[in-house]
């Protein structure tokens, strides 16, 4: 048996992409912290690089989230915003939301309950 | 009174152990079930700063966490080896009217968050935070209640 894991496998935090029309759904679970917002913050590089300009961030799987992952979602909209992007999140949890609250960033990230209503919201 | 004392290496990494070793004195001590939450998001906030810190001044010293439980309270000592900003809380957004402005974030670090930015994430959860400075550092000590135990045992 080897024990030679990768940094990736133990990294906390899973990330799963799909294209739904001119949108991509990042689906993100697990921590969002200061030690795996990196993980996060690469993705959303690759993908903008990758011409994804229009993200849906679903965060009903996350268990936890910092402003070190606040950070690095600020970053990813500004980066989509930089190419007349944008970059919806997706959540429910009242303990992830809280978050969001405190700092005041309700107002500048649309937050929908379902994928289904961020795919249909209007820029 | 119970108390644990916790040194760990400035490294991201720790930083979740020590909100899980906060989060089980935290459960033990009774501290209501709807607060460790906000344990777990103040104290992981706390420990980033430190971590932060301590990679601004290339050091590798250890950052130390006390948890203590006394008089119907828990409370988090973080204590780094930095200096105390002028003003802690300060942070480079704007609050006045509950609005944060991304826009205004330094673009050469688009993916930081300002300065202060954790504090500020603290002091909207947590009650009792006091931030002060001495030789040691700076310390970050956050407070939350418990409730009496009903059967007089801790």
């Amino acid at each position: 048996m080897s024990h030679d894991r990768s940094l990736e496998e133990r990294v906390d935090l899973t990330l799963s992409t799909r294209p739904e029309g001119e949108r991509t759904v990042v689906a993100v679970g697990g921590e969002i912290d200061v030690y795996t917002a990196p993980k996060l913050r690469e993705h959303l590089i690759d993908l903008v690089a990758a011409g994804s300009y229009h993200l849906i961030i679903d965060m009903e799987n996350v268990d936890f989230l910092d402003s070190t992952g606040l950070g690095v979602l600020v970053g990813g909209l500004k980066r989509v915003r930089s190419h007349d992007g944008s970059l919806h999140l997706v959540c429910t949890q009242d303990r992830i939301l809280k978050i969001f609250r405190i700092t005041g960033l309700t107002k500048v990230f649309p937050i929908h309950a379902t994928v289904d209503d961020a795919l249909t919201a209007v820029d | 009174m119970a108390t644990v004392d916790v040194s760990f290496s400035p490294l991201p990494a720790h930083v979740r152990t020590a909100r899980l070793i906060a989060l089980a004195v935290a459960r033990r001590v009774g501290v209501a079930e709807d607060m460790l939450d906000e344990v777990r998001l103040a104290v992981g906030e706390a420990c980033s700063r430190a971590v932060g810190v301590h990679a601004e001044l290339a050091t590798d010293a250890p950052i130390s966490m006390r948890l203590s439980d006394d008089d119907q309270c828990f409370a988090v000592e973080v204590v780094d080896v930095g200096p105390l900003d002028d003003d802690p809380l300060e942070a480079r957004f704007d609050t006045v009217d509950g609005t944060v402005d991304p826009s205004a974030w330094d673009d050469e670090a688009a993916d930081s968050v300002p300065a202060g930015f954790g504090l500020v994430v603290i002091g909207g959860i947590v009650d009792e935070l006091v931030v002060t400075s001495d030789a040691a550092g700076t310390h970050v000590k956050m407070a939350w209640p418990v409730p009496p135990d009903p059967t007089g045992q801790t």
